[in-house]
């Protein structure tokens, strides 16, 4: 049930994207490669539509001599040699104080992507620009149906209560008609039947309660504490799409996703002073967030002046105690980079719509249950197709036999000891 | 042909009645309900009324406790972070263990900037990656909350004395500076053994500065005597691995004798057996106690300490053919080893332990005439392990006496622990007006010098040292320095008017040594240079001049005839520098499986003589009394006007006037709660003949009518009488009848096999109830070649380090309460009629079995432990509730309790001290200082109170080995995931890996070795996935069948197919 909801989101956003692509990308360029490399490679400097270290991308061929890709190509593979001879990239290193690094990979093909998804990424903008931007999030309706059936059986309830007693009055006033003495009826809530009704009701409610409650302890979901600096994941991640592992890079590496150090912000934020062109930002209360001030407060960390930036020393930067929001109990060995490397799992799938969060919250609550039940359903990336699957499983000579006589369609996780508990206490 | 008998204690060899009825408790410890007399509920100490009282109040206190807010966690990453650092990750780097003059190349790992475990070095040739016990524990030694933390003046003496910290090394530096020049006279350095060349270099150009090098246990004999033999003032190379015949006289090859870790490689070299074709080497031992050495010899001989010249002697006698043999008791063996040296000219060794000049020049001539100087012993490339020559010291002490000494320099060295006249160097040091100490801990010496500079622990320094010619390994520091310290190096360099740090000199001196900045890098990266062994210039040749004057003067020496006391070292603690470490101090000895103490080991016929204690025909009530309560009587022994009381374990296999004592014990105060208080100090029985110290002595014995209490491991758990988890055999048995173990296990197909159709044999399927494991991918498994382990402990304390294991101290293992998941057990293999005849003695390392049929998790209520899908039995801390089930259904007794919060991990704070499960020791609060706790591995759980806990195999390695190679996108490697006591092992005596695959060194060895591979008490059917290959002596000794105690005789030999079944079956 856990797992439904987010896939049915992701498959939505899936639709759409491949929609907009469909209407948008009319060349033979791939923007869609385009946008990986641009998130991959470009994304660290420039964007489409603001100046960061790098010079805004939209309108890129219009500009210089870039509309034909050799050149841009010759540029990006070694601009330090292209600048040589070229007045303008000289220009640009005069007003951005720094040249832009070579990326001798990038191939003729690769810059047509890159084009294509600038110039697919302005004509949306163009198309949509006063429609909101982003997915359209199904409503959460599991919680108001249960709400409404649970008034409907209240209201029932109090229904059938009176229904009761007016049929008990009713036999009393007939008892009286016709003579028949009876005992002054029990009020019902002296009726001992109803008692014991209530407080069978009222133990096996309480305990379930009680158990539900103490399975709970210390778990946080929904754990959404304010942080030291108001950083939004949706402006980053979300609007201006940066890669998570981009800051959070140790999660393909280590066991830790690790917190970016101010150095890694200090990246970008070198260049970025201010918080003006994105959507306003609130607080859960409702206050509104000066964005170019939470940035001042990186400042003050990194002991960064945007007035006198090669002044800067690194340094002197001080660490930013950010508040923990996703948290383990010790016994239990929990390992990124086996799950999003390893298991290909979106970060996402456990952390929730990150790119639509402000401040971050915890959305699931990390119990064992919740774990299990993944590792039930998750498939694992077996080469039964013998091209896309990871080499590790060859060894799993029943498996593959299964499912090559069709005795298996699929391996889950549980199948090759995702349920044993030394795999995550140890 | 008499019965052969392996036992653990002398209450099992006497098959007693209180021993058995030991046996049947598990777990022998009283409830802690207190007077309880006969008084009834009501009346105890603790009623009805205060039971509830209890209960009432742990149950508000569990719900308050749960109810409390949960705490806010803060997550504050770098500033700045380290560019190659990923937190998480491990990173490795290689350094070298220094200590005195060990050398062991070694590769630290390190998480999150904490070194935390160590491994060996695989790029060093002559240790092959192995380690020993000390140097798996050194890393403990770095988090030591007794370290020296600042620089110290000291002022006034004895008990008035005030150590004041020295704020700057600057005003450290004048200070110092001005004392020396005020004093003037000659400056000295007082060190152990040097093995930095570019130390020695500082050294050499320090203006006037003397170095006197001395070692705690000396080999200045056998530096003098090689020198006199022509060679120089040396040690050689031995190459025990090139030698058919091995002698050894009292030398611990393989536990403490110079180099220990490379001698176990090559030793083993010789002890693996191929069963194609078996063959072994030959080793003697004579010695006059029992050796963890004398212990894997295939034959010993004792004799007295006194008489170590004597055989020697006799042993040159018997191979040239000429004078008679004096030694009469031992006269077959030596004429046996003699006659096997000279058959196996060219490829025999003889070594020994004494540090007397003249029976070295002997064993020197030996050598020679055995044609082992260019074959197994290699003067080509000499080592540097000890270069400490005791008249140097001797010289030192009379010039310090005469007051011509005005500076002392000490580093490394602690005479007044450790040297034959402590008081007579202490009013020598009182005569010296500027003592310096470079010391880690404020040892001995130290609290007597008048400046205290803290020198670094070897993982936060850098440095180099040259275990022997063209070999140099490089120390870089693997975490920034914790405390104040400085290298006394840089000391050395900025008091001689050089200001350059040690770090930059020693960069500089083998940049231009190297050649390139390039060239150090690599060598830095691979932590050894391993040039080519220089040209044979400096060998020298052998000459006979220095023999003539030795026979004389060893047959003139004294033949002793009352008792006489030998000193021995423990793998452990060694000289006494291991007895800082809490996990060396709970490693229990090889032989005597004591930890926490030092005791003096007597015969069997001295305990008899001194103490009444007839262990051997005596009464059932004498050796119950000895053997089942931990209290053992303690003697008084003196030699010359030292006395020291000590209590006594009683040996097998010791020569009967000798008691042997373990040295490094009874440290002082200062150095901590673990070694303060820990046994006593027998260095004072060392004395100086004029050019040698000895390490034996004439005593005087007598009972002193009291006990005290030695904690041992050993007699815990018990078989009860299952002695085919022991198979042990020896080579001429093996020739005669190879396949005496398959068969027993193919007569167990035949009689429990068998399916209802009679038609399979299959003795995996059909001998249990259980449906079978599946094991669809890998399948872990282990085998231990009994062969090549000699139980030195280096795996147990690598399973401590690898695995949180915790310290419970010595009241705790004396209420069996050690935690140890890797245990060494010791079988005595005697006789059955006297256990003082000695056959041998057989190590087995002894882990949780991982049964694919395991008794512990059928009697889990709470299914804690049960079995993977990779044939691992896992164990569930959070999920156990301690009933101790498992552990009682265990047939090997691996499964440890946590008794009381060892780790405080408990939620509740200060659990510890609770007086229902008393009092724990010092060393376990020191564990849990936050400065030790940084030794944790992260990956691993920190156990709490109330679970028990065993081996896992190393799961966090297998775990990350596995994504490994799923990150990689390849299958799992052979070698890919290595578990820590393998890698630990000098004698490459573990294998590990995936049994499914049939190309693996695990499959492959149980292949090869099918005729010795033995699983432990396979007749339970608990099919175990840890394999043995059994233990073989090289004795021409046949044991027939009916001495193997086989419950079904194995006279038919029935090969076939069912041989093949039931050997699937275990694979």
């Amino acid at each position: 049930m856990i797992l439904c909801k987010p896939i049915g989101q992701r498959l939505t956003v899936l639709f759409l994207s491949l929609f907009v692509f469909s209407v948008v990308n009319v060349s033979a360029q791939d923007a869609a490669n385009g946008k990986t490399l641009f998130t991959s490679k470009c994304a660290a400097c420039h964007n489409v539509f603001k100046k960061m270290t790098g010079p805004a991308l939209a309108g890129l061929e219009g500009r210089h001599k870039w509309s034909d890709h050799n050149e841009l190509l010759a540029w990006i593979n070694n601009p330090a040699k292209y600048m040589e001879k070229d007045a303008y990239t000289q220009g640009l290193k005069a007003s951005f104080g720094s040249v832009m690094t070579g990326f001798p990979e990038i191939t003729l093909k690769d810059v047509g992507d890159i084009v294509a998804y600038i110039n697919a990424a302005e004509a949306e903008q163009k198309a949509g620009g006063d429609k909101k931007a982003g997915p359209v999030v199904e409503e959460d309706t599991s919680s108001q149906n249960a709400l409404i059936f649970g008034i409907i059986s209240l209201v029932l309830g109090v229904v059938a209560l009176i229904l009761m007693q007016v049929n008990s009055n009713l036999k009393k006033m007939s008892d009286d008609s016709e003579g028949i003495v009876r005992p002054e009826p029990v009020p019902f809530y002296k009726n001992k039947t109803y008692i014991a009704m209530a407080s069978i009701v009222f133990f096996v409610f309480g305990g379930y309660m009680v158990a539900k409650g103490a399975i709970g302890l210390q778990r946080q979901k929904d754990y959404q504490p304010e942080q030291p600096i108001y950083y939004s994941h949706k402006v980053h991640a979300g609007i201006n799409q940066i890669s998570c592992l981009y800051c959070h890079g140790n999660a393909w590496e280590s066991k830790h996703a690790a917190i970016p150090s101010v150095n890694v912000c200090m990246n970008c934020h070198k260049a970025i002073n201010t918080y003006e062109k994105g959507p306003k930002l609130y607080k859960e209360n409702g206050d509104e967030v000066n964005g170019t001030a939470e940035i001042a407060k990186l400042y003050q960390y990194a002991g960064f002046d945007p007035n006198n930036p090669t002044k800067w020393d690194p340094s002197k930067a001080k660490p930013i105690e950010w508040v923990k929001i996703h948290n383990l109990p010790d016994h239990v060995y929990f390992n990124h980079s086996q799950h999003i490397r390893a298991g290909n799992v979106q970060c996402q799938s456990c952390h929730g719509e990150i790119t639509a969060m402000d401040e971050v919250k915890q959305v699931t609550d990390l119990s064992m249950g919740w774990c299990i039940n993944c590792h039930r359903q998750t498939n694992v990336n077996f080469n039964y197709d013998s091209t896309k699957g990871n080499k590790f499983y060859s060894i799993y000579e029943k498996f593959h036999n299964d499912i090559r006589s069709g005795k298996m369609d699929s391996v889950k996780v549980k199948d090759i000891g995702g349920l044993e508990c030394q795999k995550c206490h140890y | 042909m008499s019965q052969k008998k392996y036992w653990q204690s002398f209450g099992e060899v006497n098959d007693s009645e209180n021993f058995q009825q030991k046996q049947q408790d598990e777990f022998r410890e009283e409830l802690p309900f207190e007077g309880f007399d006969d008084k009834g509920l009501i009346d105890a100490k603790a009623p009805r009324r205060d039971f509830l009282k209890y209960l009432g109040f742990s149950t508000a206190a569990a719900t308050l406790a749960a109810s409390c807010k949960v705490p806010v966690r803060k997550a504050i990453p770098y500033a700045n972070k380290p560019e190659n650092l990923i937190p998480g990750v491990a990173q490795y780097y290689a350094t070298t263990y220094v200590q005195d003059g060990d050398v062991v190349p070694v590769v630290a790992k390190v998480r999150d900037g904490r070194p935390i475990k160590i491994e060996g070095n695989n790029l060093c040739s002559f240790t092959g990656g192995g380690t020993s016990a000390r140097v798996q524990a050194s890393v403990l030694d770095l988090y030591d909350m007794h370290r020296l933390r600042f620089p110290i003046q000291k002022s006034g003496t004895g008990k008035d004395a005030k150590y004041s910290e020295v704020p700057t090394f600057e005003q450290f530096d004048k200070t110092v500076g001005e004392a020396i020049k005020a004093a003037g006279g000659t400056t000295v350095l007082l060190t152990s053994t040097l093995t930095s060349p570019s130390t020695k270099e500082i050294i050499a150009a320090y203006p006037g500065l003397k170095l006197v090098q001395v070692d705690a246990v000396s080999y200045s004999g056998m530096l003098l005597a090689n020198e006199a033999s022509g060679f120089g003032r040396k040690i050689p190379s031995y190459k025990f691995g090139a030698a058919k015949v091995i002698v050894s006289l009292e030398a611990d090859v393989l536990g403490t004798w110079l180099s220990p870790v490379e001698f176990a490689k090559g030793y083993s070299v010789g002890r693996k057996i191929d069963e194609k074709n078996p063959s072994m080497s030959k080793h003697y031992q004579f010695e006059s106690f029992l050796s963890l050495t004398g212990a894997s010899a295939d034959e010993r001989f004792t004799h007295r300490p006194s008489e170590a010249g004597a055989v020697a002697l006799d042993l040159l006698n018997a191979i040239s053919g000429t004078g008679a043999i004096t030694c009469k008791a031992i006269e077959a063996g030596i004429q046996k080893a003699a006659a096997d040296l000279k058959a196996n000219t060219g490829a025999a060794l003889v070594v020994s332990g004494s540090n007397d000049k003249n029976v070295q020049v002997i064993v020197n001539a030996i050598n020679n005439a055995i044609g082992a100087y260019g074959t197994t012993i290699d003067w080509n490339q000499p080592v540097n392990y000890r270069q400490g020559i005791d008249s140097d010291f001797a010289q030192l002490i009379a010039d310090m006496e005469a007051g011509t000494v005005g500076t002392l320099l000490i580093h490394g060295a602690n005479p007044v622990y450790n040297s034959y006249d402590a008081a007579r160097f202490t009013a020598a040091l009182a005569k010296v007006k500027v003592k310096v100490s470079f010391s880690e801990r404020m040892d001995e010496t130290t609290e007597l010098c008048d400046f205290i500079l803290p020198s670094p622990h070897y993982l936060e320094s850098w440095g180099d040292a040259e275990p022997k010619a063209g070999v140099v390994s490089f120390l870089q520091p693997t975490i920034h320095p914790l405390f104040k310290t400085r290298p006394f190096q840089t000391s050395l360099l900025k008091w001689a008017g050089n200001n350059t740090d040690y770090d930059v000199y020693f960069k500089n001196y083998w940049v231009t040594k190297l050649g390139s900045e390039e060239a150090f890098n690599k060598v830095l990266q691979d932590g050894i240079l391993d040039s080519a062994v220089p040209a044979a210039a400096g060998a020298g040749t052998y000459s006979g001049a220095a023999v003539a004057e030795a026979t004389t003067a060893v047959s003139a020496a004294k033949k002793s005839t009352g008792v006489e006391v030998v000193l021995y070292q423990k793998t452990s603690i060694g000289t006494g520098t291991g007895a800082t470490n809490p996990w060396l101090q709970e490693l229990p000895d090889g032989i005597t499986k004591a930890t926490w103490d030092n005791y003096a080991l007597i015969s069997m016929s001295m305990a008899k003589e001194l103490l009444g204690l007839n262990l051997i025909n005596g009464t059932e009530k004498e050796s119950n009394n000895y053997e089942y309560y931990p209290e053992k009587p303690v003697i008084k022994i003196t030699v010359g006007k030292n006395t020291v009381e000590l209590p006594v374990l009683v040996i097998p296999g010791m020569n009967d006037k000798t008691i042997a004592i373990a040295v490094g014990y009874g440290r002082g105060e200062n150095l901590g709660a673990t070694a303060a208080g820990v046994g006593k100090n027998v260095y004072p029985f060392t004395s100086y003949n004029g050019s040698t110290v000895s390490y034996a002595a004439e005593a005087t014995v007598a009972d002193a009518g009291r006990k005290e209490k030695i904690a041992q491991t050993q007699i815990h758990n018990s078989y009860e009488d299952r002695i085919e988890v022991v198979r042990e055999t020896t080579l001429a048995t093996l020739k005669k009848y190879p396949t005496v173990i398959p068969d027993y296990r193919n007569h167990l197909a035949e009689d429990f096999g068998k399916s209802k159709d009679g038609k399979s044999t299959d003795f995996r399927k059909e001998g249990t109830l259980y449906p079978m494991h599946d094991q669809p991918g890998i399948k872990w498994g282990m085998n231990i070649d009994m062969n090549a382990c000699y139980g030195c402990g280096s795996c147990v304390v690598a399973c401590h380090a690898e695995n949180n294991v915790p310290v419970v101290g010595k009241s705790e293992v004396l209420r069996y309460h050690d935690m140890h998941w890797l245990r060494i057990d010791r079988y005595f293999v005697s006789d059955e009629k006297n256990p003082d005849q000695l056959k041998g003695v057989v190590f087995q390392p002894m882990m949780c079995q991982h049964c694919d049929n395991a008794p512990c998790e059928n009697v889990c209520p709470v299914a804690a432990t049960n079995h993977s899908a990779e044939g691992i039995n896992q164990m569930t801390y959070n999920r156990c509730i301690g009933t101790r089930y498992c552990a009682n259904n265990c047939p090997f007794k691996v499964r440890r309790f946590n008794w009381a919060d060892y780790t405080g991990a408990d939620s509740f704070a200060n659990n510890q001290d609770q007086q229902l499960v008393g009092k724990l020791d010092p060393a376990v609060f020191q564990m849990n200082d936050d400065l030790t706790r940084m030794v944790l591995n992260p990956d691993v759980t920190v156990r709490s109170r109330g679970v028990i806990e065993k081996c896992s195999f190393c799961f966090q390695r297998l775990q990350a080995a596995k994504l490994e190679a799923k990150k990689a996108d390849r299958p799992l490697q052979d070698g890919d995931a290595k578990v820590a006591c393998q890698t630990a092992c000098p004698a490459n005596a573990i294998e590990f890996g995936n049994v499914h695959d049939h190309a693996s060194a695990i499959s492959l060895v149980r292949k090869d070795n099918a005729n010795r591979g033995f699983y432990v008490l396979e007749q339970l059917h608990v099919l175990p996935n840890v394999s043995y290959l059994a233990k073989v002596r090289n004795t021409e000794e046949v044991i027939e069948h009916g001495a193997h105690h086989e419950p079904a005789p194995a006279e038919k030999h029935e090969g076939g197919t069912e041989t093949k079944k039931a050997e699937e079956a275990h694979h």
